[in-house]
């Protein structure tokens, strides 16, 4: 028999998304009131130049940690239904380490370039890396849905190692480092606005939603009922490399969000793709706010990067599925 | 002598063994019957001391078998399980030789070269002797598992379906060399067995297991009744006398 | 095919003289200097490959497959996460004037106790199959690495650049007064492992079989695992947390030795990792002039190997 949380923890009521917004616009607020620096409230609405700190920093602060949590969650989403697969997200599919790959190359060859062009650069890696991914999982001779997380890791590993000789090799180890961090404290006016378009890549991914969901029943079904399979794979691809790209170029990795957020809301409302999207990017959104709201205040003024607090509670959370739940992992 | 005691076992929820008791004096193969889940490979390692008893307990010669020396009981009794797989790749020879890990801890002595090649014998496998494991059919690694259990040279020796994997000619082999073991080396056998017919022909006492309770206790004769074994194995039976021996005939 | 000694005799050989090739490969300056040096460099590595090499055959033993390790299951990091622990709960005033030594055996007890508590609780609970058992471990590592860094990151710049010191140290900076003490570390718990040689083969046949033949298979788990912590908690303080080497020095030593006896495979592993790292560090500092990517470079190609042989076989 398998385990149904769906009447464990049933949101049903029309009002659960509503109030989950609310939740993340307060979170929001909070986002952009705490941090070093003063902003003067009550001279907002009288002096124009009062505002500056909020829009220089604290604004585009906020706007990258929504961004990118909510569409790096929504990968998540989108690659455990191409790889049929819960336990598969960008840092377990080499994903995340091969767009830090390309970040270090475009360091190497070319400091100055722009940030597109380095996004770009990242993106390619990202899709090449994940590519690779699905070709050595199509080949492994027993589906065992842990195997392929596994094999995920492992190339990350591999790639990460390459990347870490190369840093070594052109003493940029200490940059290398400082990029993957999945560090907002540089985010400001100027500096993120490329990930934007992530909101752009999310809308699409809605779009079509049902189209990854058909392909998440598998090639032989998807095929069965006339889906393109094989173009839908490669969109769903574009997407999550394009995300990625952005997200490494501006922020660095978000350890474990694809991987538990996508897991919590199933978890709370069965597998409906297109109903779950909007509370993929919710929660997405919320967890990463929350993080760097603890990131911040919990060692202040120094800054925890929210990707180490990621970390921890991602571990966490992956740990409590595979240990206690075993029904989950058995397709 | 081996005692069991009140033995119960619980699994989760599920009593799979319950307040079993019964006596073994030396000598003699006693055969343990029973529908699938009835309890027997559990209680056999029980009996073992491969797993602990939830309730009462296991003697051999007056002392619980889960507080002794687990190396000095290896020397007094010896248990194989059904599933015997190994990562180790190992020569038959190899695998046998364990047998005598009890006596030599590792280091073989020209004894125990001896004892091994007797027990490779006897199991007609001195020509697979030096073949891996993996090599084997199943039959074979079957009998090779049984040879190392048999060089452990043990009073008491306890089987857990012996007769898997093995054919007509090699499952009546297997048969013959345990009542040899008891007939002429004196050794008790205890085996957990399938086959009422085999139970019926080579042992001296039989014990049936049903629900996790011993049911029967007793000689062929008196356990093999046709309504005895309908009621345990919830199938029609009916019992011949074939040249002095009771046959059950259950097959249509 | 020679017999397994044979091989071990020629491995022996082959160790010896890469050993000496690291030693004397492109000696400039004040030679007295410069051998000191390198054979200090040596005897770390030797000290590493013993206690990696060793403990991951032991640890494949008892976990009864070929491809857990202690690196993959997270007991490097695992020891990287204590030693930031007591900085970070000490503080590092009073803990800095600690000799170095008293340090690394409160560090090294506190490993045991830790590591024998989650593994044993992972290994021996109710029977999980390989896959869940070696992704668990894995984000137990990723666990523990995040957590170490969250620490890190709470400390106080000075305290950091000193746990930095200590975190990562490398090959070619070992501390004198560490190796000795790492030293009788390994030494006396690869002498304990190998008086349980022959109690190693029994163990890998499985625990009932074990049991039935007479050894105390879990007293031997606790007393195996207290010995790999130790092990592992040397390593790690000697060079820093080195993923795959003892993959690497296990797989190859199990597919060359032609038997799987410990009394074999074991220093099989053990003289494999010692050509690894020494030929390794050679070729790299020496060749390349990049003495700090062994790690790297091992990490490289452990990893491909491990990939590799998760893709050929499926099942392990």
């Amino acid at each position: 028999m398998r385990f149904s949380p769906v009447r464990f923890f049933p949101i049903r009521s029309r009002l659960a998304l509503p109030a989950a917004l609310m939740a993340v616009v307060l979170l929001s607020a909070l986002s952009m009131a705490v941090g070093t620096g003063d902003i003067p409230w009550r001279l907002l609405l009288t002096d124009p130049g009062a505002g500056d700190l909020l829009l220089i920093t604290r604004w585009p602060r906020t706007a990258a940690l929504l961004l990118a949590g909510m569409s790096m969650a929504l990968c998540g989403l989108i690659m455990q239904q191409l790889t049929q697969n819960r336990f598969v997200e960008p840092g377990t599919a080499g994903t995340v380490s091969s767009a830090g790959l390309g970040l270090l190359v475009m360091g190497i060859f070319w400091p100055a370039a722009p940030v597109a062009v380095k996004m770009l650069a990242a993106t390619g890696f990202a899709l090449a890396g994940t590519a690779l991914f699905l070709l050595i999982v199509s080949r492994l001779p027993l589906r065992s849905s842990l195997l392929v997380p596994l094999v995920g890791i492992m190339l990350g590993a591999v790639v990460g190692a390459a990347t870490v000789f190369l840093a070594v090799r052109f003493e940029m180890l200490q940059s290398l480092v400082g990029w993957m961090a999945g560090d907002f404290s540089a985010v400001l006016r100027g500096r993120y606005e490329v990930l934007w378009l992530s909101g752009g890549l999310m809308l699409l991914a809605y779009a079509v939603a049902d189209r990854f969901a058909v392909a998440g029943m598998g090639r032989d079904v998807a095929v069965t009922l006339g889906l393109n399979y094989r173009a839908t794979l490669a969109l769903g691809l574009a997407i999550v490399a394009a995300v990625n790209g952005m997200v490494t170029v501006v922020i660095g990795t978000l350890p474990f969000l694809g991987l538990i957020v996508p897991n919590l809301v199933s978890l709370m409302r069965g597998d409906s793709v297109r109903g779950n999207i909007p509370w993929v990017c919710v929660l997405g959104g919320g967890i990463v706010l929350a993080c760097d709201i603890v990131g911040r205040v919990v060692r202040a003024p120094y800054e925890v990067p929210v990707g180490t607090v990621l970390g921890v509670f991602g571990a966490l959370l992956f740990l409590g599925v595979l240990l206690t739940d075993r029904a989950h992992a058995r397709p | 002598m081996i005692e069991v005691r009140n033995v119960s076992k619980v699994y989760g929820a599920r009593r799979v063994v319950e307040d079993v008791s019964f006596t073994l004096p030396p000598g003699g193969v006693v055969s343990l019957i029973g529908p699938n889940g009835a309890g027997k490979s559990t209680l056999l390692s029980v009996m073992g001391r491969l797993l602990p008893a939830d309730g009462g307990q296991v003697l051999l010669d007056g002392r619980d078998v889960a507080a002794t020396d687990s190396a000095a009981l290896a020397r007094r009794l010896s248990i194989l399980r059904q599933e015997n797989h190994f990562v180790s790749r190992l020569t038959v020879r190899d695998l046998v030789a364990f047998g005598r890990y009890p006596y030599s801890g590792g280091r073989l002595t020209a004894e125990d070269r001896d004892r091994v090649a007797e027990a490779l014998a006897f199991l007609d496998l001195t020509a697979l002797a030096d073949r891996y494991l993996d090599q084997l059919s199943g039959g074979q690694r079957q009998r090779a598992a049984v040879a190392m259990v048999l060089c452990q040279n043990t009073d008491y020796i306890l089987l857990d379906e012996p007769l898997n994997n093995l054919d007509m000619r090699h499952a009546v082999a297997m048969m013959r060399l345990i009542r040899r073991a008891a007939d002429d080396l004196g050794r008790t056998v205890v085996v957990v067995i399938h086959d009422i017919n085999f139970a019926s022909a080579y042992s001296d006492r039989i014990l049936v297991m049903k629900d996790g309770r011993l049911q029967h206790d007793g000689p062929p004769a008196e356990i093999m009744r046709p309504d005895l074994l309908e009621a345990v194995f919830e199938i029609p039976v009916q019992v011949r006398q074939i040249e002095g021996q009771a046959v059950g005939i259950y097959y249509r | 095919m020679p017999a397994p000694k044979t091989r071990l005799l020629l491995l022996l050989g082959l160790t010896l003289v890469v050993c000496a090739l690291f030693m004397t490969v492109g000696l400039r300056g004040r030679l007295s200097y410069v051998l000191a040096y390198r054979a200090q460099v040596m005897a770390a590595m030797v000290l590493v490959a013993v206690a990696v090499g060793a403990s991951t055959v032991v640890f494949q033993t008892l976990t009864r497959n070929r491809i857990l390790t202690p690196s993959v299951m997270g007991f490097d990091a695992l020891f990287v996460l204590v030693q930031t622990a007591v900085i970070f709960f000490l503080g590092t005033g009073g803990w800095t004037g600690w000799p170095p030594l008293l340090r690394f055996g409160v560090e090294t007890a506190l490993m045991v106790g830790f590591a024998c508590l989650l593994y044993r609780w992972m290994l021996s609970g109710p029977r999980r199959d390989l896959y869940r058992l070696l992704l668990a471990g894995l984000v137990c590592g990723i666990l523990f690495r995040s957590l170490s860094e969250l620490m890190q990151r709470m400390l106080a710049p000075t305290e950091f650049s000193v746990l930095q010191g200590r975190l990562f140290a490398q090959l070619t900076l070992p501390a004198g007064d560490l190796t000795l003490a790492a030293g009788a570390l390994v030494l006396t718990a690869g002498a304990l492992l190998w008086r349980s040689r022959r109690e190693l083969d029994v163990m890998a046949l499985g625990r009932e079989t074990a049991v039935a033949l007479g050894v105390g298979h879990d007293r031997v788990v606790t007393r195996m695992l207290i010995l790999i912590a130790v092990m592992v908690s040397a390593s790690t303080a000697l060079i820093g947390p080195l993923t795959f080497l003892g993959f690497v020095a296990a797989t190859l030593a199990y597919q060359l030795a032609g038997t799987t006896r410990h009394a074999v495979v074991l220093p099989f592993a053990t003289l494999l990792a010692v050509v690894a790292l020494a030929g390794g560090q050679m070729v790299l500092e020496y060749g390349f002039g990049m003495a700090g990517t062994l790690s790297v470079v091992i990490e490289f190609a452990g990893g491909s190997l491990f990939l590799w042989l998760l893709v050929r076989k499926g099942r392990m």
